[in-house]
């Protein structure tokens, strides 16, 4: 038999709806009324005309756009090539922090030093470092400078990945080791096939943050002088004086990341929603 | 003997747990653990698997000495199941996968094979349709019988259980009660520290009770528990009756 709601519960529901209705009128005004005062105010300033000229300008953007695309497929390759091996080096600076016993003292005490030091240097002069203070050296066989930009992205995000890493290896309990070394695992299969699954699947969320992250870091690497989408952008408005191309390529690395954001909240939601069915 | 602790010493800081502790286990036998909380139950059973160091003593299993530090602890644990209180299922793979991790990464057995008994294991005692299930989907009784069919797909010489029913609620304990029943049916030699007089009494070969970090007195279960000789027995059976847990 169906069940037939009470007169009280159908007074519930209908004050309920009620809540709802207003609730979306309210917020859809104050949106409203928000908008309408950032338009007024940004348009009706006193310089609107000149910045919408020298940032705005549609004959400029459609000028570089090409050039800007072609850089943009640079910082594409870079980003994959620089997330993996970056979060490749984190995860094994990670596993090396875990290591217990004298003998691995060294290690432990190089991967902790490295974490300290690439985490606290700002990454434009670790990109400077790396693509004008190496080949400066004059050594035989020297990397291309976007080589060596990349290893710069490469070992700062590292040493953030790293610590990223080692808090889902520590957030795994003991006891998960504990079991997988009473089934006779030694520490190497223990790690491996019980505590970095769980590690791992703990901090996809701020792994793929931090991937986010380095999805526009990546465009630093015009500093040293490959031409990516930032640096296209940047000789087309040193020879036009307009500021256009750079909305462009902001617009452009907005739309690239807009993907890995939408993969990073779903993954986000999803971890969520596993812990709270319980472990 | 099949398991021979000898003099076992275990202390954490200041707090001596294990004070020269001797306890012999012979093949076949069950002996059940019973003492306070902190009497060293389980300190012992993490002793002989060797994930916790003693301090002093010797533990020998099958004649050889599993504490002798050039002893590889490894190839000792694949020689003794342990099943824990929180049954410590891997709750990233499937009660199959939890089942075939050892006896495909530790004893290389082929993983058709290694599923195969598994399934087995898992219709035997009545689980045979959560093979796939992840440990969360299953009831406290249902996990702590997946460890326990853990340990057991090593074939261990010796099995120890960690109060294996302390974390289940009332109406589950029985169904874990009556597999190591079973197990003890064919044979297996366990040693199983236990809050649950009653199923020492029916189980167990013998039972030991642990104070002050030795064992104070063992004895048949009908002794121990019934005519205890030691004061301090008969102190701690006198507050685990009022309790209306024997």
């Amino acid at each position: 038999m169906k069940h037939q709601p009470s007169t009280r519960q159908l007074e519930r529901i209908a004050y309920r709806r009620g809540r709802a209705i207003r609730s979306v009128l309210l917020a859809a005004a104050s949106t409203a009324v928000v908008g309408t005062l950032l338009a007024v105010g940004i348009t009706g300033a006193p310089g609107w005309d000149r910045v919408k000229q020298s940032f705005f300008d549609p004959d400029a953007a459609v000028k570089y756009l090409p050039e800007i695309l072609e850089g943009l497929w640079l910082n594409l390759k870079l980003l994959v090539v620089c997330a993996t091996l970056a979060l490749t080096l984190g995860l094994i600076i990670a596993v090396l922090r875990t290591l217990r016993g004298p003998v691995f003292f060294p290690v432990r005490a190089l991967a902790t030093g490295y974490t300290y030091s690439f985490r606290g240097l700002p990454l434009i002069i670790v990109i400077y470092l790396f693509a004008f203070g190496i080949p400066g050296l004059r050594l035989n066989g020297t990397p291309d400078v976007l080589w060596l930009g990349a290893a710069a992205i490469i070992v700062t995000y590292g040493a953030y990945l790293a610590e990223v890493f080692r808090a889902g290896i520590e957030s795994v309990h003991p006891s998960q080791i504990s079991a997988a070394r009473s089934l006779g695992l030694s520490y190497p299969q223990a790690m491996r096939h019980v505590v970095l699954p769980q590690a791992v699947r703990r901090v996809s969320p701020p792994l793929l943050n931090d991937t986010v992250a380095l999805q526009k870091d990546v465009g630093l690497i015009s500093l040293a002088g490959p031409i990516d989408a930032i640096r296209a952008a940047q000789i087309g408005v040193a020879q036009d004086a307009n500021f256009t191309p750079y909305i462009v390529a902001g617009v452009l690395f907005v739309l690239l990341a807009l993907p890995l954001i939408g993969v990073t909240d779903w993954v986000t939601l999803r971890a969520a929603r596993r812990q709270n069915a319980g472990t | 003997m099949l398991l021979e602790c000898h003099q076992v010493r275990k202390v954490f800081g200041d707090n001596v747990i294990l004070d020269g502790l001797s306890l012999d286990v012979g093949e076949h036998e069950v002996v059940a653990l019973i003492g306070a909380s902190g009497s060293g139950k389980s300190t012992l059973l993490r002793c002989v698997n060797l994930l916790t160091e003693i301090d002093d003593g010797t533990i020998h299993l099958d004649g050889d000495e599993i504490t002798d530090p050039r002893a590889d602890p490894d190839q000792v644990r694949q020689r003794i199941g342990l099943v824990f209180q929180s049954y410590n299922l891997f709750p990233h793979m499937t009660v199959l996968d939890n089942i075939t991790l050892a006896p495909v990464r530790v004893h290389k057995k082929p993983l058709t094979e290694a599923r195969d008994q598994a399934r087995q294991w898992l219709d035997r005692v009545g689980l045979a349709d959560k093979a796939g299930s992840y440990p969360d989907r299953l009831s406290g009784g249902q996990q702590q019988r997946v460890a326990i069919v853990r340990a057991l797909v090593n074939n261990p010489r010796l099995l120890l259980l960690d109060e294996v029913t302390s974390a289940l609620d009332p109406e589950l304990v029985g169904e874990v009660l009556t597999m190591i029943r079973d197990l003890k049916g064919e044979g297996m030699t366990m040693v199983l520290a236990t809050h649950e007089m009653g199923f020492a009494k029916q189980v167990a070969d013998r039972v030991a009770f642990l104070d002050g970090g030795k064992v104070l007195e063992q004895g048949p279960p009908e002794q121990v528990l019934g005519d205890p000789v030691e004061a301090r027995t008969r102190q701690f059976l006198a507050r685990i009756i009022e309790a209306g847990r024997l």
